[in-house]
This record gives structure tokens, C-alpha cells and sequence, in this order.
């Protein structure tokens, strides 16, 4: 067995997320974590489990039911120099947060003419498939890529969560760290022996694009708990000999790395953009506009969008049927190829 | 259940037994803190009064002067203000006439490290905390939103959306919590935490949740809430059915009313919250009872929502004429002295004025300078093609 491999553990992206927010907490003394149940219990899904044992009360903060006060509150944190991570518990409960979000943490360094930094990340577990009540399985993405002076970021493996997490507590601009909560117990594998463990040798940079299967006929552009379906539909095609698909995970939804996806769909000449959100006026009519805007001459077909249907995140029995699955990620692909 | 038990349809809705009381128009009821009659009078202390006095029996004559210099010059700034958006200099100007008192007695309460989060008509408390008048100039001409450095004298931006900033205030505190700066003895150390805002802003969420925040961490906060009667058209009992001070009560730190009208009141108060702040004791809800004199901003029309009566009255408890007949009284000036301040006031405002003509647009490219503090690719695309489209144009 090599040395290399004794570095590398397999851990969820759960813990994988715990333990990128414990390497910020000790790497940077100013860095707090606010939130609702972020103390005792951990969070609602153990997130934050045994940092205000290890990190005391003043740092990792049980705060009121209130998620403006909260998003507030962090924002006169970080004014005073401090580098709060705020958790919203899920998705759905950020509304009452927006106000703060898109009028006070994305514009503050922009009035300021630069003065001023809010360096902090909103933490949201997001999307469905977890079988929740209403309010909790919401991919709202869109509002807040749409906001200027806003980061938004999302992994889908346990590598990103681990680095994208404290590259995400280190910027200093603001950023809405989406995690996909159906992906939480998912284990892969961390590996810091290459890197070891220092923030600057991170695989990837915080806004950069990866291309996570290689393919020549369609691109799958999606990011979050998506990728792994886009995965699948590739591996499927792939072993019916069936049209090779090239899968780029996103991970920065604000900014697009739209070097990757240019490069991939000219030589792809297909593409899909593929997320749970519904679809009008989203993440993937961006992707579609923006294909189509830069790569026109390259495609072969126009570029289908699939994601979530028009309507309120439906109750957990549809859920099988609202969520974009591997089969309508290959119908979409045969529909591009029949152009 | 009997047939008692139902409300006649059309039945008026219960109220719960508790009617809305009378609005308050100009009386500030007996729980108000005042040390200047209208009339510029010394009011007798009480018992209740007696801590707050304390702190005026420290302030000579010089010092006193000093808070009417400010009154007198504060007012200029906003007639300066106001008198630049009616000759088109300014797009808008949100006025601070009656209230002058009101925030130059909290102002001149703050130490030079305690920091203020300001509404957006704190023209008053930017003066006391050391900013430029004229730097508050620029986001009402339109050539930045903000323009002055908060750090540079712990005065943060004027902030529009109204409640927002006193959390950030309740945010800041904790950071001085977390810092060690409460509590220590040293003057020079401990800081407190202003939050400023209207009668219109305790009916938003957010002030309500800077008030439990607070509470629960016990910042170094003071909420400083200027009653000035009005929410643009909306008198003050669309905002409360009982005065804001008392709302402190609920949250579990104290509460007071004080005449914002009187400078020596609002200042002494002031000092009090502040000390118990810095020394660590927590929380406390001032609320200023004043009077808005003038429109909500340059775009509203006031008379179409309120009488002149109630002008009138208030016209009668104006804070500078009380602070002046004061210290006439007290012989600690005289026409002389009123004339050297007219004086200054003229040149202040010449200054500001020319500040504000001269004040230079921002080159257009600037729009994409600070929208994030690390690079983007889509700001940076985006600045380029419009440095190139506007080349188009050059010759």
C-alpha cells in the first residue's frame, strides 16, 4: 500500500463540510458560526456537530428563531472584523433572511466604494429528495445569483465541500454556500496527502468549472445534487454504446466559469442545462442564453433545459416524477441528437 | 354553547378590552425626561430625573455653548441641504428640522470609539461624530451611496431600507462583546453601540429582532428611537398603540422617554445608556419624543397629511430657541456671541454649497469597481465591453 493512500479517507460530505469549517475555525480566530441549533445539537442535520464543544459558545452561536435578525446581526459582525458563517436550516426559511441578503450583505462593499467588506457565508442546504414537508426542499439558487455583490457556490462531492467551504469562509466577499442536502451522506474520498491540507493547494479555485466525465456528442452543464444524476445518465449511455456525454459540474454559480462551458460545447455542439430548480427564469435559462449567445455557430441543436416544473416544490409523493431523474436527462439527450 | 355566545353578524371587532389610547401629539406624559422647559426654564429634578442630572452638573458654560453652536450650525446644514435639492443640486434631501436636539445630545454623548449606526437623517449625529457635512451631499446628488469611510469616524452609512441597520448595530455590539471592549474600566477602551431609527421603524421586523438579539446577547447596544410623529404620511399611531419606550419593558432591558427637544435631556440620557452599555450592563431603548418640522423628504408634500395646528405647537418647543433662552438667562451669552455663530453658519454653508457644485461625477466605468472585493469574471466581462463600446464614441 503506498503512503499516498494512507492519507485519503472515505467521509460524507457532511462531515467533509464539518471539517472544512473546523480547519477555518482554527486557521483564523475570527471565524464564527451563527445559526439556529448550530450549538448543543449540531445543527438539524449535524453539520456543525462538536464545534462549540471544541470552539466555545462565542464562537459558534445559538442564536434566536430569526433568520433576518441572524443575517443581520452577521452583518454587523463581519463590519466589527469578524468572519461569521451563518446556517440557514433549510432552503425554504431564507425569505424572511432576503431582505438582509440582497439590500445589506450583497450591496455594503459596493456603497462603500470598497471600504467596507462582509466577509460571510449564508450556508443553505437545499433541493429535495429527502421525502420533507413543504418549505424544505426548495432550490432558490436564482434569487440570489441574480443579486450582484453575491457569490453563490454548491458542491456535490465530498473533495469540494471540504475545500470549497473554507475557500468560501476565506473570500472576502459574501458567500451563499448551497449544500445538497440529499447528498449529505455520500461518502468519497478526501485526500489531503498532496495537498496537505493547506487552504492555497485546493484542487480547484473557488469559481472554477470542472468537467467531472469527458464526452463528444452532448454536455450536461449542472451542478449541486444534480451531478451525480448527470453522471449516471452518462455512464448509462455509455455502456448501451449509446452517445458519449461530457458532465461539467458548475460548482460557482455566481460567477459562471464560462471558459469551461464554451470550451465543452464547441466541441460538444450539444448542450443541456440540467438543475432541480424550476426552470423559468433560472440558473439554466442563463446557461441557455448564454450557450446560444457565445456558441452559436458550434451547436447542432438548441439547448434544452431541464430541471424542476413551473410550480411549487410539489409534496413529497410527486417528488419521483418532479425531480429530473437519469431518464429524462437521456430523453433530453436523444431529443438533441435527432436534430 | 348559548346563542349569547355568537357575535351578531356585522358585530364591531373585539379590541380585547384594550382601546387604543388618545394619540399623543405634544405631550410627552410624565414619564418623560426633560431638563428645559419650552421656555428654556430649568425643570426641577425628581428622584426619577436625579441620575441623568448627574451628568449635567459636569458641563461649564464653554461646553454649553458648545451644544447650541451645534444646534445652530446642524440647522444650517440642513437648510443648506434642503435649499441645494429645491435649486437642483440634489436629487433629494431628507430634512432634520425640529430634531436637532434630539441627535445632538446623543451625538455629543458618544466617545470618539463608539460607533453609530445611522438611519438616513442622522445629518446631526454625522456632525458630532466628526463627518464632513458635505460628504453626506454625495448619495442625494447621485454621485455614490455613501461616500464617506464609516471607519473613519465610527459613523456608519446612511442606511435607506428602513430597520436594517439596527441589526447591524446589535451585530457590532457582539463583536465588541467578543473583543473584550465592554466592561474593562478603561475609558479609553470600553464602546458602546448606537442604533438609530424613526416612530416608522419599530413597526419593522428587524427593529424587533435587534431587540431580542440584544437582549439575549446583552450587547453593548443603544436603540435611539427619534419619535418625530410621522412615517411620511403615516402619523405615528399606524406604527404603536403604546410609545416605543415602553416596548423595552417586553424584551427585558430598560426603556426611557426622553424630550428630544430638550439638548440637555437627550445628551444626559444618552450618557447614561452609553455608561451602562460600556460597562457591560447591556441594552437600553431611548426613545427621543420630537417632531418632524418640515416634509418627510423634499418629494412629499406634509400638508396634505397634517394641521397646522399641530405645527404650530410644536413650533412653540423649539429645541434651539429653548437652549437659547437658556443660556441667556444664564448669562452665558449674549448677541455677540449669537452673532459670531450666525456668522460661522453663513460660512458653512458657503462651503458646503460650493462643495456641492464642485463635487465631480464619477467616471462611468467606476459603476463596476467595487461590486465584489475579489475578482469576477462576469463584472470583469462586463467592464470591458462597456470600456469598449464607450471608446466608440470618442472621437
Amino acid at each position: 500500500m503506498s503512503t499516498q493512500t494512507s492519507t485519503a479517507t472515505r467521509m460524507t460530505i457532511a462531515k467533509a463540510l464539518n471539517a472544512g469549517m473546523r480547519a477555518a475555525m482554527e486557521r483564523d480566530p475570527k471565524v464564527v458560526l451563527m445559526g439556529e441549533d448550530v450549538g448543543k445539537l449540531g445543527g438539524v442535520f449535524r453539520i456543525t456537530e462538536g464545534l462549540q464543544k471544541d470552539f466555545g459558545e462565542d464562537r459558534v452561536i445559538d442564536t434566536p428563531l430569526a433568520e433576518a435578525g441572524i443575517m443581520g446581526a452577521a452583518v454587523g459582525m463581519a463590519l466589527r472584523g469578524y468572519r461569521p458563517v451563518v446556517e440557514i436550516q433549510f432552503d425554504g426559511f431564507v425569505y424572511p433572511a432576503f431582505d438582509q441578503i440582497v439590500s445589506q450583505v450583497a450591496k455594503m462593499h459596493n456603497r462603500s466604494l470598497g471600504a467596507l467588506k462582509v466577509p460571510m457565508v449564508i450556508r443553505i442546504p437545499y433541493g429535495g429528495g429527502i421525502g420533507a414537508v413543504e418549505h424544505h426542499s426548495e432550490s432558490n439558487e436564482s434569487y440570489f445569483a441574480h443579486t450582484a455583490g453575491l457569490r453563490v457556490v454548491t458542491c456535490s462531492s465530498t473533495e469540494d465541500a471540504y475545500w470549497m467551504m473554507q475557500q468560501a469562509i476565506a473570500s472576502d466577499d459574501p458567500v451563499v454556500f448551497y449544500e445538497p442536502k440529499r447528498r449529505y451522506h455520500e461518502r468519497g474520498v478526501l485526500d489531503l496527502g498532496a495537498q496537505g491540507g493547506a487552504l492555497e493547494n485546493a484542487p480547484h479555485a473557488l469559481d472554477e468549472a470542472v468537467v467531472r466525465v469527458e464526452g463528444s456528442d452532448v454536455t450536461v452543464l449542472t451542478y449541486g445534487p444534480m451531478v451525480k444524476v448527470a453522471h449516471a445518465a452518462a455512464q448509462a449511455a455509455e455502456l448501451e454504446d449509446g452517445p458519449s456525454i461530457e458532465v461539467i459540474d458548475l460548482r460557482s454559480l455566481s460567477p459562471l466559469d464560462t471558459e469551461v462551458i464554451e470550451e465543452s460545447v464547441k466541441k460538444t455542439g450539444r448542450c443541456i442545462a440540467l438543475s432541480e430548480a424550476q426552470t423559468f427564469a433560472s440558473i439554466t435559462s442563463e446557461l441557455a442564453a448564454y450557450v446560444q449567445e457565445h456558441c452559436f455557430y458550434h451547436l447542432e441543436a438548441p439547448v434544452l433545459r431541464v430541471g424542476g416544473y413551473n410550480i411549487p416544490y410539489p409534496p413529497s409523493r410527486h417528488e419521483e416524477v418532479f425531480l429530473p431523474d437519469l431518464d429524462r436527462v437521456l430523453h433530453a439527450v436523444e431529443t438533441l441528437l435527432a436534430y | 354553547m348559548s346563542d349569547d355566545d355568537v357575535a351578531p353578524q356585522g358585530a364591531p371587532v373585539s379590541t380585547g378590552g384594550h382601546e387604543p389610547p388618545e394619540r399623543d401629539i405634544t405631550d410627552g406624559g410624565p414619564d418623560m425626561v426633560q431638563f428645559l422647559a419650552a421656555d428654556g426654564s430649568r425643570v426641577e429634578v425628581t428622584p426619577t430625573t436625579e441620575p441623568y442630572a448627574a451628568y449635567l452638573e459636569e458641563i461649564d458654560h464653554e461646553e454649553l455653548r458648545g451644544f447650541l453652536r451645534d444646534l445652530i450650525l446642524v440647522r444650517r446644514v440642513d437648510s443648506e441641504g434642503f435649499a441645494l435639492q429645491r435649486q437642483g443640486e440634489l436629487g433629494l434631501w431628507p430634512s432634520l428640522l425640529g430634531q436637532e436636539a434630539a441627535q445632538v445630545g446623543a451625538g455629543r454623548a458618544m466617545r470618539p470609539q463608539d460607533y453609530a449606526f445611522p438611519g438616513y437623517r442622522e445629518h446631526g449625529v454625522a456632525w458630532c461624530k466628526g463627518v464632513p457635512p458635505e460628504n453626506l451631499l454625495g448619495m442625494f446628488r447621485g454621485v455614490n451611496h455613501g461616500g464617506w469611510d464609516s471607519n473613519a469616524n465610527n459613523f456608519h452609512l446612511y442606511t435607506i431600507v428602513i430597520g436594517n441597520q439596527m441589526l447591524h448595530a446589535v451585530g457590532y455590539a457582539m463583536g465588541v462583546s467578543r473583543d473584550g471592549d465592554v466592561g474593562t474600566g478603561d475609558a479609553e477602551r470600553d464602546t458602546a453601540v448606537m442604533a438609530f431609527t424613526g416612530d416608522g421603524g419599530t413597526a419593522q421586523g428587524d427593529f424587533n429582532e435587534s431587540l431580542v438579539f440584544a437582549a439575549v446577547t446583552n450587547a453593548p447596544v443603544v436603540f435611539y428611537v427619534q419619535n418625530n410623529h410621522w412615517a411620511i404620511s403615516e402619523p405615528n399611531d399606524r406604527q404603536f398603540t403604546i410609545p416605543p419606550y415602553r416596548r423595552a419593558d417586553g424584551f427585558g432591558f430598560p426603556g426611557i422617554r426622553v424630550d428630544g427637544n430638550d439638548v440637555l435631556a437627550s445628551y444626559a440620557v444618552t450618557r447614561h445608556a452609553l455608561d451602562r452599555a460600556r460597562a457591560g450592563q447591556g441594552p437600553t431603548l431611548i426613545e427621543a419624543f420630537t417632531y418632524r418640522m418640515g416634509a418627510h423628504t423634499t418629494s412629499d408634500d406634509p400638508t396634505k397629511y397634517r394641521i397646522s395646528a399641530e405645527v404650530d405647537a410644536w413650533k412653540a418647543k423649539d429645541p434651539i430657541d429653548r437652549m437659547t433662552a437658556y443660556l441667556r438667562a444664564e448669562g452665558a451669552i449674549d448677541d455677540a456671541w449669537i452673532e459670531q455663530i450666525d456668522a460661522e453658519a453663513d460660512e458653512l454653508a458657503t462651503r458646503i454649497r460650493r462643495a456641492c457644485q464642485t463635487m465631480p461625477d464619477p467616471p462611468h466605468e467606476e459603476m463596476f469597481a467595487h461590486v465584489y472585493a475579489e475578482p469576477h469574471r462576469l463584472i470583469e466581462r462586463e467592464a470591458a465591453a462597456f470600456a469598449d463600446y464607450q471608446s466608440g464614441f470618442e472621437d
